[in-house]
């Protein structure tokens, strides 16, 4: 079935998870895995295999044996078929056609999502160009609610992540002023904690809340902790909003992160009977990344970028308010340079909006990769371009803690300003109240600290 | 000529709070944007993290600097032949190339306690500036508990794992790889040591291993490093095994461990 004729070479790729493998655009993390096409030649005659073949055929061939893999029992258990019924007469190719069509509407995409299968959205974006992939994303809204309203038309959210190197409360206090006073925040206030311990956790998730409530700011607060230390906080009645965790797309690779399907639904309820959100109640956080499967050795032949969508399924069934693909970060093992990880991020943008996720992207890089600040800039242009969700707030995009350089308050201000993106409506109003933003969506020139923060800050340099 | 002011740089009044944190905070900005200078100090720290990344490792002057010492090395490789293979197939970087194998196996006398790595990894400057002085600290360490030392193995390309085979060769206990770390802006030649008991290639996994990292002027000190080490090859000794079930239980104090106060909520 997956064969074709090219330039006289025939190809005989033989499975679907080896035709999409074959059909992936060229990335470090699939030579790694001995899974990608050989040359360019016998790449593109993949994606032409990929786009006759029909989506049913997904429904009838997994990748990752059913029997073997509870990721796979996921996909197929939940699979709406009612909600298929409208695409299911298309091959891979028909599909990209339909998405570039204007009869793909907000409506009819958001109607499908829960038809789609993560390798359905894996395998159409392989034949995609960059073009393609912010256009159809940017017909998908995704709305989540937990203290403020994230995803709206024309709106930008922000992570603020305050991270330090040892988790000083001074230091992190210092980062979340900065950050606030830049607009950045309305996503959540996340801290990644140097050390995960409970003792650690639960200070940091009180410090947030303590803060959050003093300045009463329209937010979420998060420690990104294991899910069990978490769950562990919330049994000791430790203020949690939302709970975090790093999943994939495999069971294996999920087991390799201490977690399984069982774990995540006793973490959802714990953290919903809270009800600690105010106009919505999505309370999981969940980030993700191309090559994390194969970084724990569990891809199964799958190519990373298939495994990435599959970790989406894992995401859905828990109705998150935000899914973060932490793009850069895994190092040029997996995404080589600026090229590979601006794609990789598109991508998974667009395969996280088409299954209904509220998805947002650390545009990020580490010094080992052939990467730099200009890569960031385009694909944070064309993500938000593209509509995603949040991208993460950092001082100076440098984080002092994890050693890798993200989006800064400052490219937020940037993107804002040139694409016209507001915050979170509620986080706005705030802003706006407390003389931060002025009414045009710009940052307020100002000579003193603000009232709201006044008298904290005069109290330590009075005691200075 | 046109009026055309000097612009104006928006100075964040909370630019103090920067003694609070390393994190580059109150930097200002030009219209909405990071200003000059904070730009450029940005690209600099880049620069350096970038250059101890891509600058090859000066092995020869090592080598020279250990003769020095009367510290006797040999120059080994992984199946990396060139960096860019290197950051991209960590899978060769575990290997010695066939040179290196022939060159352990004309060795004769095979026997060792303790075998030390030295791999370039993913900051040259990192081994550069502090490989010498604390091999001065480690090595007589080391002799006056009485190992038997095998000649310290200067690695090019290499990662962690490659000195599996080569403890495995000298049939060592002990298997201490320094290495350079991935590279941060504010630390682009943190050193990292990674210590093994009973090494095997293809055997051994990150589970098997303890790691003393951030080893920077700004971060572990020498003396601090070597007191982990000596503490955990101690351990090692005693549980007969490395890894998950050996805990560092020396203290930090070299790492601010003080609880500064949330001043958001005075």
């Amino acid at each position: 079935m997956y064969k074709t004729t090219a330039q006289h070479l025939s190809y005989n790729f033989k499975t679907l998870a080896n035709s999409m493998a074959k059909a992936t655009p060229a990335r470090s993390g699939d030579y790694l895995a001995g899974v990608a096409a050989s040359n360019n030649l016998e790449r593109v005659a993949a994606q032409y295999v990929l786009a006759d073949v029909p989506l049913k055929q997904f429904l009838n061939e997994a990748l990752i044996p059913y029997e073997t893999d509870e990721v796979t029992r996921l996909i197929i258990d939940e699979h709406d078929n009612t909600a298929f019924s409208a695409i299911s007469h298309f091959t891979v190719g028909d599909f990209r056609d339909w998405l570039l069509s204007a009869e793909a509407t907000t409506e009819k995409l958001s109607a499908i999502a829960s038809g789609l299968t993560p390798e359905m959205v894996a395998a159409v974006s392989k034949i995609m160009r960059i073009q393609d992939l912010i256009l159809v994303a940017k017909k998908c809204r995704v709305v989540t609610r937990f203290r403020n309203t994230i995803g709206l038309e024309n709106r930008l959210s922000t992570r603020l992540q305050p991270n330090h190197p040892t988790d000083n409360a001074a230091g992190v206090a210092a980062s979340i002023l900065d950050g606030l006073l830049y607009g950045s925040g309305d996503a959540v206030i996340g801290i990644n904690p140097a050390s995960d311990n409970l003792e650690a956790t639960a200070r940091l998730l009180h410090l947030l809340n303590d803060v959050i409530e003093r300045y009463k700011i329209p937010t979420q607060a998060c420690i990104l902790a294991h899910v069990t230390t978490t769950l562990k906080a919330i049994e000791q009645n430790v203020p949690v909003d939302l709970v975090f965790q790093s999943i994939a797309g495999t069971q294996k690779a999920n087991e390799s992160f201490g977690i399984n399907l069982n774990i995540l639904d006793e973490a959802h309820q714990a953290a919903l009977g809270l009800k600690r959100g105010t106009v919505g109640n999505n309370c999981m956080y969940f980030e993700t990344g191309q090559g994390s499967a194969l970084s724990a050795n569990a891809h199964h032949g799958l190519d990373q970028q298939t495994c990435e969508a599959r970790a989406y399924a894992v995401a859905r069934k828990f109705k998150p308010l935000l899914v973060n693909t932490v793009v850069g970060f895994i190092g040029p093992e997996y995404l080589y340079d600026g090229k590979q990880i601006i794609r990789a991020g598109l991508e998974d943008h667009f395969c996280g909006k088409l299954l209904g996720l509220p998805m947002g992207c650390d545009i990020c890089y580490t010094n080992h990769a052939e990467a730099d600040q200009d890569d960031m800039d385009m694909l944070l242009s064309s993500f938000a371009m593209a509509g995603g969700n949040f991208i993460m707030g950092i001082p100076g995009a440098d984080d002092v803690m994890l050693n890798y350089q993200s989006t800064s308050f400052h490219d937020a201000l940037y993107i804002r300003q040139v694409l016209g993106l507001r915050p979170a409506p509620e986080f706005e109003q705030w802003l706006i109240g407390h003389e931060i933003f002025n009414n045009h969506n710009q940052l307020k020139s100002i000579t003193e600290i603000p009232a709201l923060f006044k008298a904290s800050l005069h109290a330590i340099s009075g005691g200075q | 000529m046109p009026d055309v002011k000097k612009p104006v740089i928006a100075f964040d009044p909370w630019h103090p709070l920067n003694q609070l944190t390393p994190a580059r905070i109150g930097l200002g900005r030009a219209g909405m944007s990071l200003p000059t200078r904070a730009n450029l100090d940005f690209q600099l720290a880049h620069a350096l993290a970038r250059d101890a990344v891509h600058i090859p490792l000066d092995f020869n002057n090592l080598k020279i600097k250990l003769d020095n010492l009367s510290y006797v090395s040999q120059f080994l490789q992984s199946q990396a032949d060139n960096q860019s293979n290197y950051l991209q197939r960590p899978d060769l970087g575990r290997l010695l190339n066939e040179q290196s194998i022939n060159v352990l196996k004309a060795i004769e006398s095979l026997q060792a306690d303790a075998v030390i790595v030295v791999a370039d990894g993913l900051s040259s400057k990192a081994i550069a500036n502090h490989a010498i002085p604390f091999l001065e600290l480690l090595v007589p360490a080391l002799k006056a508990v009485d190992y038997q030392l095998a000649p310290i193995c200067l690695v090019k390309h290499g990662r962690v794992a490659i000195g599996d085979a080569i403890a495995e060769h000298y049939q060592a206990k002990l298997c201490i790889t320094l290495i350079g770390e991935r590279p941060g802006l504010s630390s682009p030649d943190s050193m990292g040591i990674y210590f093994t008991y009973q090494a095997k290639a293809q055997i051994s996994t990150d589970a098997d291993r303890n790691c003393i990292s951030n080893i920077h002027v700004n971060g572990l000190s020498y003396e601090q490093a070597l007191t982990k080490l000596l503490f955990l090859i101690k351990g090692a000794e005693q549980l007969k095994c490395t890894g998950v079930l050996l805990k560092d239980e020396t203290s930090d104090k070299a790492i601010d461990q003080l609880d500064g106060k949330n001043f958001l909520l005075n």
